[in-house]
Parts: C-alpha cells; sequence; structure tokens
C-alpha cells in the first residue's frame, strides 16, 4: 500500500520543495519573458545559461560539504534557517491576504521590466543588459531554489528526491509557462507562498528540536500536527488583521 | 559595489549581504525570535532534559514570534 510505505515526512518534503521551486521558478519565468520578448531571446537564453552554469557550481562546490557536516549540527542550523526563512514568506503572505500589502503582481513586474529594457539600445552581438538581466532574475531566484533542496534534501537524508522533485517543478513551471506566455499573473502565487511557508515553517520547527534532541511524539507524523497547526495560525491572523473597511485599503511597505 | 576593489573581495561582500538580506532583510525581529526560540529550547531539553516541555514551547514561541511580527506590520500601515 503507498499510504504505509510513504512517510508523512516524504509527502510534506516533496511539497515544500516543489511548491517552493515552482514559485521561484515563476518569478525567474517572468523577468525572462520579459528580456526575451523585448530585447530578443538569445542574449536571454545566453543570460539563463550562465546563471545555470553558476548555479551548478555552487551546488557541486557546497553540496557534498554539507554531506560532512554532523546530522545534529546540520539539521539545528538548517532548521533555524528554514525557521526564519518560513516566517518570513508566512508574513508576507498573511499580509497580502488581509490585503495590507500589495500582491505580488507577475503582469506589473513584467511591463516594469520591460520598460528598463526598452530604455536602452540594443548591441549588436551579445545584449549586454538583457544577458545581465536574464542571469540576474534566474541566478537570484535559483539561489533560493538551491538552498531551499540543499537544506531540505541534506537533512532528510533525501538529497536525489528533493533534487528530482525541484526538476519536476522547473520543467512543469517552464512547460506551463511557454504554453500561456505571459499569462503567468494568473498563477494563484499567494496561495502558494502561503503553503510554502507553512511548510517551511513546519521543517524549520521540526529540525530545530530534532537537532535540539527533542523527541517528537509520534516521530515524523508530528509534522501533519504542524502543518495544521500553522496554516490554522495563518488563517486567524489574516482574519484579526484584516482592515474593517476594505474599501480604504491600507498598504505596509515591508 | 566599488568596481575598483578586487573581484574576490566582491565576491565575499555579495556573498555576506546575500546572507544578511535572505536571513535578516527588513524582519529583524524574525532573526532575533529564531535565536532566541534556539536557545531557550536548548535550555529546556538540554540542559533541564523537559522533553514535554520542548514539544510544546518550540512552536508556541514561533508562532509567538510570528504574531508580533504580523502586528507590528498591521500596526504601521494602519497608522499611516
Amino acid at each position: 500500500m503507498l499510504a504505509t510505505t510513504v512517510s508523512s515526512g516524504v509527502v510534506v518534503l516533496v511539497g515544500a520543495v516543489f511548491l517552493a521551486c515552482a514559485v521561484e521558478m515563476v518569478e525567474a519565468l517572468t523577468i525572462v519573458f520579459a528580456v526575451g520578448h523585448t530585447r530578443g531571446w538569445r542574449s536571454a537564453f545566453e543570460g539563463v545559461a550562465a546563471a545555470l552554469v553558476a548555479l551548478t557550481a555552487l551546488v557541486a562546490i557546497f553540496g557534498p560539504a554539507l554531506i560532512h557536516v554532523p546530522l545534529a549540527w546540520l539539521r539545528l542550523v538548517v532548521g533555524g534557517v528554514l525557521l526564519i526563512f518560513g516566517m518570513q514568506w508566512l508574513r508576507k503572505a498573511i499580509l497580502r491576504s488581509s490585503g495590507l500589502k500589495a500582491k505580488h503582481d507577475e503582469d506589473a513586474i513584467y511591463h516594469e521590466t520591460v520598460a528598463q529594457l526598452e530604455s536602452g539600445t540594443p548591441g549588436t552581438n551579445r545584449d549586454r543588459i538583457a544577458f545581465v538581466m536574464a542571469f540576474k532574475g534566474v541566478f537570484l531566484e535559483g539561489l533560493e531554489v538551491v538552498i531551499t533542496v540543499l537544506t531540505l534534501g541534506t537533512s532528510a537524508h533525501r538529497l536525489g528526491l528533493a533534487a528530482v522533485t525541484a526538476a519536476v517543478a522547473l520543467v512543469l513551471v517552464a512547460i506551463v509557462g511557454a504554453v500561456v506566455a505571459k499569462q503567468l499573473s494568473s498563477v494563484p502565487e499567494n496561495a502558494m507562498k502561503m503553503s510554502v511557508g507553512v511548510l517551511l515553517v513546519t521543517y524549520g520547527t521540526f529540525w530545530v528540536g530534532e537537532g535540539l534532541k527533542v523527541r517528537w511524539p509520534g516521530n515524523d507524523t508530528f509534522l501533519l500536527a504542524f502543518v495544521g497547526i500553522y496554516a490554522v495560525v495563518c488563517w486567524v491572523l489574516v482574519t484579526v488583521i484584516k482592515p474593517k473597511n476594505p474599501s480604504s485599503p491600507v498598504k505596509v511597505d515591508a | 559595489m566599488n568596481d575598483q576593489q578586487p573581484l574576490v573581495i566582491r565576491l565575499i561582500k555579495g556573498f555576506g549581504m546575500f546572507w544578511w538580506d535572505f536571513l535578516v532583510g527588513d524582519t529583524p525581529e524574525l532573526f532575533v525570535a529564531a535565536l532566541v526560540i534556539i536557545g531557550a529550547v536548548a535550555l529546556v531539553s538540554e540542559s533541564w532534559h523537559a522533553n514535554t516541555a520542548a514539544v510544546i514551547v518550540l512552536p508556541v514561541l514561533a508562532v509567538l514570534a510570528l504574531t508580533i511580527s504580523v502586528k507590528r506590520a498591521s500596526d504601521a500601515a494602519k497608522g499611516k
């Protein structure tokens, strides 16, 4: 039976890696589309390729090193990082859901990037601006994917599964992105970010505890309890801070 | 970033800036909260050997930190 052989830890790991990679990929793809449509695809693809080479080099350098760190320390540090990162994601998603912060608008980012690119003059062979924009977009978003995969994968002793899940997410988003072209704004990004935030804080809490020799009731199964607790907390916070009069929205900077 | 500096220095600075933005950024309270959570749970779990208390304290402090951070941002927005 699949239900008995797949542990709660694996389900949460796959969900966290898949959603986190998909969200970051949507953001990177928006920039690449803007560059490609505005300045031409050659320089955009060169920027993407250079970023992928740089990310691969980072994985090759830091990936094997992580395996040699004692597991308790690795889980404590990774748990701490995930706890901070997850709470940051949740904070933003809660503020966006309550209407106190503007939602991440892929259409606006696309048009803003296009406006920036159109102000420069295209080069002859390699368009330097297009190359740099595509490189930065893919490298910075990709770096977050790499950190997510390396930290979640190594701490759970399932680096291969995390890498394969990330690859599936990247390919799926690339295919969907290519099909819908500029319509990436239709992706329910804030709901995905809320889910990722819940999963990251869940793993962060779990591994900080494991690193400090806390014995969780039911071991991996307790991950599901954390998912439920944090999801309810988010819902309550969104409900409590939502302005009473939605016709006069207020916005937060951070 | 200063283009006159050697590449190694610029790379190290860039690496440091990335981690600063990644972990601290515009929510230093969450960074501090994570350190407090780790310290408190270490005290409860490793020094007092109170596992049940640690199981409760860890998520409660995480929820408290998130609530305070969200409340601060919400109050700041509504006070504008």
